[in-house]
């Protein structure tokens, strides 16, 4: 199988297995490929015992933190004194990333059977399954799933059969706001507010969704779940090429100049130069590498030689000063206008600022307009300065990461395409006015 | 002075079958605060756009203020607070998307469309077209959302194709 190209034999396919394969969508097509059996081993143990597999087996949240899941699951209070809820990260909304989509449109089950393991593992009575707006497609098929999940009394009243056990699964949709990815404007958004971001602490185990004990996981870490309890954490382990830090399988988007964009699943610590160069084909005819987001658009953007000898798990992008993120690999050649890119990106997080704060309202805004100035052939070489000072005015001082997010881009891009600013700025290319 | 037209009456979204399903939804969540942004998909779904009338109706069963409901309103972009064309055309331009083109791909539905302007709908009310931040397709450049129809793969030459689809 496989979707949009059969699997390359580099590839680990775990959740990525049915890709392409309608009938997986299927409660039976699901059931017939070995659904299922992790939740209904799961429900013969105890909470506690589950959250030790995760744990030990090393898996990271895959939305862009890296936080370790089983040690997230554990934060939940032990003793039960209020309702807890699961929410299910599906907001994916970050530029280069398209990995959840996937999940969801090719193995809705997968995400179910998950959803259901760390509920019972939290003791949470409801999931909320939050998919960005847009997603029309997944947002069907998931709605799909859920009805067919509850008919066969996987869900609902007495769940998987067992007597007392109620599992209440729900999707609520979003309407268009990036910012609503961050996990409490997340909550916010479920409670039928705007998605403004919350200050932490107090932090979702202890004051969620609803100002109850919340787990919020993104959909990749939790389509994991299954995998890890029926394969067991030892198994998850060893799929590891580099840090033991890193563990298990990763699905890598790849979008932008390459031959093949797609979602590519490979083991944690996969060389990333193997991955554009091998997986995706590499460039287009006659075109060079010229730089590389490896973890979707918040990350620093990496050089040519920095993306060639880049390992792909959590410590080899640290080591490459930038970070593995969800996994938005996003690819540039020497065609590209990297000021013109960065403009865009920054144009992005302008649109998508909740407005909270001051840094990150006025500064991404500012952003842009001091980089539109620079490629209209208006700018100066202080311009380059100001950037740099305002993006440290816009890192570490606001509610939430977006406004960093926006000064991450800006900065590697001045600091490894410095000569592509100032090139606009000397005249010596010819100015360009963005289309809005 | 002669008196102003009168105004059509506001006909309620929620009676019948649409207040059962919301009552339904309000079941999922322990507060009715929860049901916003379902109720507010339900308005948009019957009636193409969110009016302030509509507003204030979602405000009284919710216990919520209209003013409340507003401020929810305004933050999601993708609700409308107005009304738009018959075929709402969505085109992704952030970065990846923009690498392969999208550009192109926006300039050629305002062409074809008769839009001219983003955000403006065609003179026959047929589209509006309006460029938007990523859509999470990015490695199926141009993403193109035509009201619920999700679109990848859109060149600039396709959309006399794709258009021909949306009359």
């Amino acid at each position: 199988m496989g979707y949009p190209h059969p699997p390359h034999p580099k590839e680990t396919v775990v959740l990525s297995q049915y890709f392409g394969d309608p009938e997986a969508r299927t409660y039976e097509g699901w059931k017939k490929r070995g659904g299922y059996t992790a939740l209904e081993q799961a429900l013969s143990m105890a909470p506690g015992e589950i959250i030790e597999i995760v744990k030990e087996s090393g898996l990271r949240g895959r939305g862009g933190a890296g936080f370790p899941t089983g040690l997230k699951w554990s934060f939940m209070p032990k003793e039960k004194t209020k309702p807890h809820y699961l929410c299910c990260n599906a907001d994916e909304s970050e530029p280069g990333t398209f990995k959840d989509r996937e999940i969801m449109r090719w193995t809705p089950h997968a995400l179910i059977e998950g959803c259901a393991i760390a509920q019972y593992a939290i003791q949470a009575e409801v999931t909320y399954i939050y998919i960005r707006g847009e997603f029309t497609e997944p947002l069907a098929i998931m709605q799909q799933a859920l009805e067919e999940a509850y008919r066969h009394g996987i869900l609902g009243k007495d769940a998987m059969g067992k007597k007392g056990l109620r599992l209440d699964m729900y999707i609520h949709r979003g309407a268009g706001a990036y910012i609503c990815g961050e996990e409490t404007a997340l909550m916010n958004s479920i409670e039928g507010r705007r998605g403004n971001p919350r200050i932490k602490p107090p932090f979702p185990a202890a004051y969620g969704v609803f100002g109850m004990p919340t787990t919020i996981n993104n959909v990749e870490t939790l389509a994991a779940v299954p995998h890890i309890i029926n394969r067991g954490a030892a198994w998850y382990k060893s799929l590891s090429l580099s840090s033991p830090k890193s563990t298990g399988t990763k699905l890598f988007s790849v979008c932008g100049h390459v031959r093949k964009p797609g979602n590519y699943e490979v083991t944690m610590g996969f060389p990333l130069g193997e991955l554009i160069y091998d997986l995706c084909g590499g460039m287009r005819e006659g075109r060079k590498l010229k730089a590389c987001i490896p973890g979707g658009s918040s990350v620093p953007i990496l050089n040519r030689e920095e993306t060639e000898s880049c390992l792909l798990d959590y410590e080899g992008c640290i080591e490459k000063g930038t970070m593995l993120g969800s996994g938005g690999v996003i690819v540039f050649d020497d065609s590209a206008d990297m000021v013109y890119q960065i403009m865009r990106l920054a144009r992005f997080y302008a649109h998508e600022s909740c407005a909270q704060c001051t840094q990150c309202r006025e500064g991404t805004a500012w952003t842009v307009r001091i980089l539109q100035r620079i490629l209209a052939g208006e700018g100066e070489m202080k311009d380059l300065d100001l950037l740099l000072e305002l993006a440290e005015q816009m890192t570490g001082k606001t509610i939430c990461v977006l406004s960093d997010s926006c000064a991450a881009p800006v900065v590697s891009g001045i600091k490894k395409f410095r000569d592509e600013f100032e090139a606009y700025i000397k005249g010596a290319r010819r100015p360009v006015t963005a289309l809005a | 002075m002669s008196a102003a037209p009168e105004k059509a009456a506001y006909e309620p979204v929620f009676t019948g079958d649409r207040l059962k399903e919301l009552e339904a939804i309000m079941a999922r969540y322990p507060t009715k605060r929860a049901a916003l942004l379902p109720a507010l998909w339900m308005v948009q779904q019957a009636r193409g756009w969110i009016s302030e009338e509509a507003m204030v109706e979602v405000a009284e069963i919710l216990d919520l203020t209209p003013a409340y409901v507003k401020g929810v309103v305004t933050f999601y972009t993708m609700y409308h607070q107005h009304p738009v064309g018959k075929h709402f055309i969505q085109v992704c331009t952030t970065t990846p998307c923009n690498l392969c083109g999208a550009e192109d791909v926006l300039a050629a539905f305002l062409k074809h469309t008769g839009c001219e302007e983003l955000g403006a709908t065609s003179p026959d009310g047929k589209y509006t077209v309006v460029e938007v931040e990523c859509l999470g397709a990015c490695g199926f450049a141009t993403a193109v959302l035509i009201g619920d129809d999700f679109l990848e793969n859109v060149t600039a030459e396709k959309v006399p194709e794709i258009l021909k689809r949306y009359q």
